[in-house]
């Protein structure tokens, strides 16, 4: 307890740069894995494919994924956009599945209507299938915020520093608080990450009170 | 491209089989060995539980909000923090542990919503035929939820082998031995060829379990599938 006070500016900093690292990849994996999602819902052929490919995605071990992409796109080796391009593809990986359900669990009586009474497709998507895929959506994005939240500490081994620092740093030391400290603090910004999210479904989904039982289940029938 | 041909030329070395402990077959096989211990304590510990939520409809918040905390924790301060708790002797055991906790939210939630997805009315049917609860979850719930259970499966090994690659780090070999030695060293070709190999072997894990997945699909579950399956495309 007394190595975490007497280090509160250290763990202080290194969350502010943890925060930065994972916000990026969350938002930006999300706006791309919303077409592929959407394909792999949409044309039953390819999903699949998709799904699989994206599975083995997930397969990579995520210290080689950061050092392959410095060499492969000529980012400095140190830099953090090496992390972040890498956490992108695993926010990807883990919510395409996801984004396929979603659009699955819209019901087909509120796409036909929509049709019906002369929405076009795009605006079909936008005011009909991606607010009543919402729910499950929601669900998706918080899986993927709190696994990215987790896995950006792996990003000290190539050399990026957050919260991840704490264990490397800890481990050489032998300093057992500082190795808790960094899990707690990981643990406490996913949480948050979880707090926000959750407060933004409110807001943006005010019709969803009872859904996530019911959204929850359909998924599960569709997996 | 350039970098590729040499990943696979690192991995194809015949230096690669040089030096016993250090070879590539060698930590192959450590890794596997880690990944398998791993998953099926995990599955003796997940599927038994998750099979009691579903059976009884009990517990699943208090299992979801577990898994929920368990995929907040980062794995590399876990196997870390076991390794300082357990002391460097027992280092084996302790990243087994951080890999168990770490595989049992899928298997877990693949076990109970697996249950959960059966049809009431099967269940009704089968109670209305007479069977008593251990006959329900043994003769009719556990084989129409295995094929999710076994999905479940194949999330948790799939995030398990890529992640045993992060025990090297507290020197226990497996994979991950080469791609932090590459890092250490800058060889790129080593990194990326070490790294061909986890996902060769995740593949390898995953088709093994996806033929499993279709072996213990039931054949009335697998007909009502290709059925659902057809009508989707209709409407679509």
């Amino acid at each position: 307890m007394t190595w975490v006070i007497d280090n509160l500016g250290l763990i202080w900093s290194l969350t502010l740069k943890h925060l930065a690292q994972c916000a990026v990849p969350i938002i930006l994996g999300f706006l791309l894995a919303l077409p592929v999602g959407w394909v792999a819902h949409r044309y039953t052929r390819v999903r699949g494919v998709v799904l699989s490919v994206v599975g083995v995605l997930y397969a990579i071990p995520s210290f080689g994924l950061f050092a392959v992409l410095a060499s492969l796109f000529g980012i400095e080796y140190l830099s953090p956009t090496n992390l972040v391009v890498a956490l992108t593809i695993y926010a990807v990986a883990l919510m395409t599945r996801s984004v396929a359900d979603a659009f699955d669990s819209v019901d087909d009586d509120a796409r036909q209507a929509a049709t019906a009474i002369g929405y076009s497709p795009v605006r079909r998507f936008f005011t009909v299938e991606l607010p009543l895929a919402g729910p499950v959506l929601l669900a998706g994005l918080r899986v993927a915020a709190v696994s990215t939240v987790a896995l950006a500490t792996v990003g000290i081994l190539i050399g990026v520093e957050n919260l991840g620092y704490l264990f490397t740093n800890g481990s050489q030391r032998r300093i057992i608080a500082e190795v808790l400290a960094g899990v707690v603090a990981v643990g406490l910004m996913a949480w948050v990450f979880d707090l926000i999210l959750v407060a933004l479904g409110r807001v943006l989904l005010p019709w969803n009170t009872q859904a996530p039982r019911a959204a929850r289940t359909r998924r599960v029938a569709t997996a | 491209m350039n970098l590729f041909l040499e990943a696979f030329a690192w991995i194809f070395s015949p230096d690669r089989l040089e030096g016993d402990a250090l070879s590539l077959p060698a930590n192959i096989g450590l890794h596997l060995w880690y990944t398998l211990v791993s998953v099926l304590i995990a599955a003796v510990i997940a599927v038994p539980l998750g099979w009691w939520i579903g059976h009884t409809g009990r517990g699943r918040n208090v299992a979801v909000v577990i898994s929920g905390m368990a995929r907040a924790i980062p794995s590399l301060g876990l196997v870390i923090l076991l390794v300082m708790l357990m002391g460097v002797a027992l280092k084996g055991p302790a990243a087994i542990v951080a890999f168990v906790v770490l595989a049992i939210p899928s298997i877990l939630a693949g076990a109970y919503s697996g249950i959960d997805a059966i049809d009431r009315r099967t269940l009704d049917a089968a109670r209305a035929v007479g069977m008593n609860s251990w006959q329900v979850l043994l003769r009719v719930e556990v084989p129409l939820s295995l094929p999710l259970l076994i999905g479940g499966l194949r999330a948790a090994a799939l995030q398990v082998v890529a992640t045993v690659a992060i025990a090297a780090y507290v020197g226990l070999g497996g994979i991950g031995f080469f791609i932090l030695q590459g890092i250490q060293t800058r060889r790129f070709d080593q990194i990326l060829g070490a790294s061909i190999v986890v996902v060769v072997l995740a593949l390898a894990i995953d088709a093994v379990l996806a033929l499993l997945q279709r072996v213990v699909t039931p054949a009335g579950v697998r007909i009502r599938l290709t059925q659902a399956r057809a009508a989707a495309v209709a409407t679509a």
